[in-house]
């Protein structure tokens, strides 16, 4: 799409460049001018960084000056691949991100729909469905841990009514990343729902009622007018979560710690324990670079499929 | 350069709630008394993230003047050369000499024979108790002290009496998801039958087998078999189990004693009990360290400050912690302080964490254990596989090349 857009320009910028090559140089020279702090800073911050990463995974470096910058090769790489706490903890974080992803946009998209139909006092369900996500994580996480504590917790003693009341939501190996999914639901799902609350009202409102008149029914007009004209909505919305789904640690570090015994610890947590609390910089620097290339994949992959449903 | 030309002597901290309030006492107790100094103290949060921002604040040549350390942490620091060897004369021109401790909490602060931390106290796992909850399981005898327990089966089938009485639990403790509970009550155990984690220069492991697993049986008996301690509780959780009276039994540090006073609790405090033939318990200690690179002058402020704090550490006593200043603890004020200097005695009888670069309090090695045992005692991994899970994960820790 991009490419028949520009190619379609093009005979007009021709047009604009006969006007002389001075005029253009000048508008160049501006619009370079405008980028350059941006740039100075990203190369710094940005750059600079992802580029002293790739170098450092192959040294020994750490956080305490030892080690040095002594090129090793691929042995921070080799004992990376062969231990299984990396691997697990890299299924963990795909594990969340397959587990939260579908909630997250379903939830957002039904939730938005149904306020869309509201007439009266709807800032008050756009504002409660909107205001966990302006907690901070650390709020957010206390919050869920209190009311998953065994016991006297909140949701134990409802549970207890019926007879469920002993579950180990932070506490037992098979639970403890649902619970952490239902958490995280909770607490963004309000970005999305403002999302697709926004590309709810750009529909055009004589697109339902030409369908009422046709003798369309709700459950028709949603799913012939109201989810086709959302799809580009819906494909930011998936591109943002899955990237936000990949970078999860937070939560997780404040709820379980990775734990119950690195049930839940994601990649992230891996290599922030690797090189933060072990000092091994050199080697973290290697599991970021293969989780760097891990996000790269996953992101290319989902924009050319994504770029192919929105052509077609 | 701030405050009109008045020297300023930068501290690091990790100490919130009553710990923090202490301090401040004790902060504005060394203001009084040098008018000619400036203080700013700055706390930071508690675990690995502090010693990680402790250790690069010192390699990137801007640490604070003093910092507290775990003494547990010795063994990621000092070889790094990231902490000033402090020399016995020196502590001794400022009343902190080497004759002011115990000998083997002033042992604790050497590595390879040099000091390199001034003590400020030992802080073990102790047993605290319901009065009135152990009253009606008749545990007390006539003046209302716990009768001693010992050996596995007395203390379960106290636990069980308590449990009786409160209707909920015997025990409370918190085994789940704590970076170090479950090490702290495992190491206990362990020592007390004189098991040893790690060879003297950490390049072996010397995990015993059958010791190990019987201290995880123990530990599992508690949740699965005995059913005195739920394996879901967590540090928020046992703390409130405790304090509401669902728990005739207490193990942690001594370092919630005022919460429970705060509280009015009926409830008084004892060491950690001999379950497997020794009081011994685990334990760390507080320390003043001086972060390599500080210049002669602000080295000799920061003691002035370290002495001040010790002279002063009565109040730090308040919170549970044992002092290690000697002078403080021949005080009748300590002898009379109740509960406190109750478990005093247990200052010696400590095992401090095996010295490596991966151990110590909020360390990998204590992460990995309590992960571990978490689920042992959630019945679901063996004790057994549990301590070969224990065992795999340590020697892959021996292996790592030091990054130190």
């Amino acid at each position: 799409m991009a490419v028949q857009q520009s190619s379609r320009q093009a005979p007009l910028k021709r047009g604009t460049r006969a006007e002389g090559t001075g005029t253009r140089w000048r508008d160049e020279l501006i619009g370079w001018g405008f980028v350059a702090p941006f740039l100075v800073a990203y190369a710094i911050f940005l750059i600079y960084p992802v580029l002293r990463m790739f170098e450092m995974s192959f040294t020994y470096n750490s956080l305490v000056g030892a080690g040095g910058s002594q090129f090793l090769g691929l042995a921070n790489y080799k004992e990376l691949f062969s231990d299984p706490a990396f691997w697990s903890s890299l299924w963990h974080t795909a594990l969340f991100t397959i587990l939260s992803t579908p909630p997250l946009v379903i939830i957002a998209l039904v939730f938005a729909m149904l306020t869309n139909r509201i007439r009266f006092a709807q800032w008050f369900f756009r504002f409660t469905f909107f205001a966990p996500f302006i907690l901070p994580v650390s709020v957010a996480a206390l919050i869920w841990i209190w009311l998953y504590q065994p016991g006297f917790g909140l949701i134990s003693s409802y549970l207890g009514v019926i007879g469920l009341g002993n579950v180990g939501w932070l506490t037992d190996a098979n639970v403890a990343m649902i619970s952490i999914v239902i958490m995280t639901v909770w607490w963004t799902v309000g970005f999305n729902f403002v999302l697709y609350l926004a590309g709810l009202q750009e529909i055009p409102r004589e697109l339902y009622d030409a369908a009422a008149v046709d003798g369309a029914t709700p459950l028709a007009q949603t799913r012939w007018i109201t989810i086709p004209l959302l799809k580009r909505t819906t494909i930011l919305v998936l591109t943002l979560q899955i990237l936000a789904s990949l970078k999860v640690f937070d939560q997780i570090y404040i709820m379980t710690y990775g734990g119950p015994n690195f049930s839940t610890r994601p990649v992230i947590e891996y290599f922030y324990d690797q090189g933060f609390t072990n000092y091994r910089v050199g080697f973290a620097s290697a599991v970021s670079a293969v989780f760097f290339f891990v996000i790269l994949a996953a992101s290319v992959a989902w924009f050319m499929y994504s770029n192919r449903r929105e052509a077609a | 350069m701030i405050g009109g030309g008045k020297q300023i002597v930068t501290f690091w901290n990790l100490f919130g709630g009553g710990d923090g309030a202490r301090l401040g006492t004790m902060e504005s107790k060394f203001r009084k008394g040098h008018p000619d100094l400036g203080l700013k103290s700055i706390t930071l949060a508690w675990g690995a993230p502090y010693y990680t921002k402790l250790a690069m604040a010192t390699v990137g040549g801007s640490p604070p003047d003093v910092a507290i350390m775990h003494i547990s942490r010795k063994g990621s620091f000092a070889p790094a050369g990231l902490l000033e060897p402090l020399h016995p004369d020196e502590l001794s021109r400022y009343g902190i000499g080497p004759d002011k401790y115990l000998p083997e909490v002033l042992d604790s602060a050497k590595y390879q024979g040099k000091i390199y931390a001034v003590p400020l106290d030992t802080h073990p796992f102790v047993q605290y108790y319901n009065v009135d909850v152990c009253k009606k399981a008749g545990l007390l005898d006539s003046n209302d002290k716990l009768k001693p327990l010992q050996g596995p089966d007395e203390i379960i089938k106290a636990l069980k009496k308590a449990k009786e009485v409160t209707g909920a639990w015997g025990l409370s403790f918190y085994p789940s998801n704590d970076p170090s509970g479950n090490w702290r009550l495992f190491y206990s155990l362990y020592s007390q039958m004189g098991g040893k984690i790690l060879s003297p220069d950490a390049k072996e492991v010397v995990l015993d087998q059958s010791k190990a697993e019987k201290a995880l049986e123990f530990m599992a008996n508690l949740t699965l078999d005995a059913k005195v301690l739920p394996a879901s509780m967590d540090y928020g959780g046992s703390v409130a189990t405790f304090q509401s009276g669902q728990a005739g039994f207490y193990w942690n540090g001594e370092w919630e004693v005022t919460t429970f006073q705060d509280a009015k609790m009926n409830f008084n405090m004892v060491p950690f009990p001999n379950v497997f033939g020794s009081h011994l318990a685990q334990a760390d200690r507080h320390s003043f360290v001086i972060p390599k690179g500080v210049d002669p002058e602000s080295k000799k402020r920061s003691l002035e400050f370290i002495s001040s704090m010790l002279k002063n550490s009565l109040t730090w006593a308040k919170g549970g912690h044992i002092p290690a200043y000697q002078p403080v603890l021949d005080t009748r004020a300590y002898r009379s302080l109740k509960p406190q200097s109750n478990y005093a005695s247990a200052a010696k009888d400590v095992v401090i964490d095996p010295v490596a670069w991966f151990s110590g309090s909020g360390s990998q090695l204590e992460i990995i254990a309590s992960g571990i045992f978490q689920v042992v005692m959630a019945g679901q991994l063996s004790p057994t596989k549990g301590v070969n899970q224990f065992r795999n994960d340590l020697q892959k820790l021996v292996n790592t090349p030091k990054p130190i």
